[in-house]
């Protein structure tokens, strides 16, 4: 069991606030997924050749700033760090692939979350509820965002296998549900030279669509491929820079339920974490059909 | 006159609730009670075994009034999943829609969901009745073995898969039926039967216009010389 949430703000005064919208969701879906947790947070994107970097340290006693400094003299030009405890969020001008490369050489204990113009990414072991007190997620601001609690069933406890999981850039998934087809998927993708980084069956489904992306696929034909590809039970839930997407298999057996009002979307795998957000008893309330795409396009401003 | 007693979940736990309904309810506890602030909590109302009434004034979680014996269980919003699963007698009235598996395993009593109920809504239903005024989602009434599930509006995918001797009635399209379900010609009795439990949900509907799926019996005899292709 696991649980997922996702927002998406209609209005700047909810980006503003969308970090305290979305902490009770996970916080009360940490019932359903205690041993660790996760959340992106998508907001207005860098311009130009900018990225964002989130980069996850093993240890709390991390030096961000001598890190910074070794990045400052590798790429050149403004770098800007805000480290906090184990994480760190980056914008720099620098090649991502490149800037993975040397990250993965100079710093091969850190773990690199996230890259791309519109997304934070935070991930952890412990429960939401501490997750969400150490990285300070109630002052996070953004467009849309989509969390995760964990309760493993499949693979390791670690940050590494908590979600969201990304790929490329500016995509992350979460999962509620187990894939039963994880290894073919995955042997079908590195014979591509596609990389995996952990031995979670989510990663599997992540990897694919991204894959499918790159390939030029939107995302929502790469889910209709998925849908014939990815065996076993799934609800996900999807976002790239400008949109959040929700689907469930065709067995439809992993909860999802859905409120949108004129100033937000919001979904969770259980009504209760939505109950506390601002006029959801007159929202359009709704359970995802299966093998349906529900796609939510971003509108607002997060600055 | 009626004795009203009212729960406020923002304020008291559902053990308190439960407990009471339990405890204090059968003997000498109100008749009539309302629960305020449900916001989506689990087990409301449940294992409940006497002739009372409550109002639930919200949505509400999963496995509400599950087991009901004798109360009038009334949900003045959504519900999650498994409401009334294994209703015993008594009624459990949802006002708007219900997530998967309602009324599952139900052995007796009346289930109404006025709008839509997700899927597998009487899946193994064992005697009890259910009406839905909307739609209901794939694999509904799966191994349904006795009782009646009445569903004005649309049916999903392999409605009645396994069937065993439950009767449906579908008022609007049925996507697919599942394996060993069939759709038989109605009869007077299914229309009384019909306008009886359209009746009793307090849905108008013309009872002449439905559909009945009953079982062909196939799939349940054992055949030996069917070279065990199942």
């Amino acid at each position: 069991m696991c649980g997922i949430v996702g927002y998406l703000a209609k209005k700047p005064e909810l980006c503003r606030s969308l970090g305290e919208q979305v902490v009770p969701m996970l916080t009360c879906m940490g019932d359903r997924g205690p041993d660790s947790a996760g959340l992106a947070v998508f907001g207005d994107p860098v311009e130009g050749s900018l990225r964002r970097f989130s980069i996850y340290a093993p240890s709390r006693l991390f030096d961000w700033s001598a890190f910074e400094q070794q990045l400052t003299a590798r790429v050149g030009g403004e770098v800007e760090l805000s480290g906090l405890e184990n994480h760190a969020t980056v914008i720099a001008s620098a090649n991502p692939v490149r800037f993975k490369t040397w990250l993965t050489e100079s710093y091969p204990d850190l773990h690199l979350l996230s890259i791309g113009r519109a997304i934070d990414l935070y991930k952890d072991e412990g429960h939401p509820r501490e997750i969400a007190q150490r990285y300070h997620f109630t002052q996070l601001a953004g467009t849309h965002s989509v969390g995760h609690t964990r309760m493993a069933t499949e693979s390791a406890v670690s940050p590494a296998h908590a979600h969201p999981f990304t790929a490329g850039e500016d995509f992350c998934l979460v999962h509620n549900g187990s894939l039963s087809n994880p290894y073919s998927v995955r042997r079908k993708l590195e014979k591509k030279g596609i990389r995996f980084e952990t031995d979670n069956d989510t990663e599997a489904a992540c990897r694919f669509l991204e894959w499918r992306m790159s390939e030029g696929d939107t995302l929502e034909a790469a889910i209709a491929k998925g849908f014939d590809e990815l065996d076993g039970f799934f609800t996900l839930l999807m976002a790239t820079a400008d949109k959040l997407i929700l689907v469930r298999d065709a067995f439809a057996c992993k909860p999802a339920v859905v409120a949108e009002t004129d100033e937000y979307v919001a979904i969770s795998s259980e009504y209760r974490a939505l109950a506390h957000l601002p006029g959801v008893k007159d929202a359009r309330i709704f359970e995802p059909a299966p093998e349906q795409i529900y796609s939510w396009t971003v509108s607002a401003h997060s600055t | 006159m009626d004795r009203v007693s009212t729960f406020d979940l923002s304020r008291q736990s559902v053990r308190e609730l439960n407990q009471y309904l339990h405890h204090d309810l059968p003997n000498n506890g109100a008749v009539r009670l309302e629960i305020l602030n449900p916001n989506g909590q689990h087990s409301l109302a449940v294992g409940l075994d006497a002739p009372a009434e409550v109002d639930i004034l919200g949505h509400a979680g999963y496995f509400i009034a599950g087991m009901n014996k004798r109360a009038k269980v009334t949900v003045h919003g959504n519900v999650g999943w498994s409401v009334a699963e294994n209703i015993m007698s008594g009624t459990v009235r949802v006002k708007g829609c219900a997530s998967e598996c309602a009324g599952a395993s139900g052995h007796g009593g009346l289930v109404v969901i006025e709008e839509d109920a997700s899927s597998r809504c009487g899946i193994s239903m064992k005697g009890c009745d259910i009406v839905v005024g909307g739609s209901v989602g794939h694999l509904s009434a799966f191994m349904a073995q006795a009782g009646t599930l009445v569903v004005c509006g649309d049916a999903g995918a392999s409605l009645g898969d396994s069937l065993y001797e439950a009767t449906i009635y579908v008022g609007g399209k049925i996507h697919s039926l599942g394996a060993d379900a069939q759709e038989e010609p109605m009869t007077a009795a299914d229309v009384a039967r019909v306008n009886d439990l359209l009746l009793k949900a307090g849905i108008t509907r013309d009872p002449k216009s439905f559909k009945r799926v009953a079982s062909k019996r196939s799939l349940y005899h054992w055949h030996a010389d069917a070279g065990q292709q199942y």
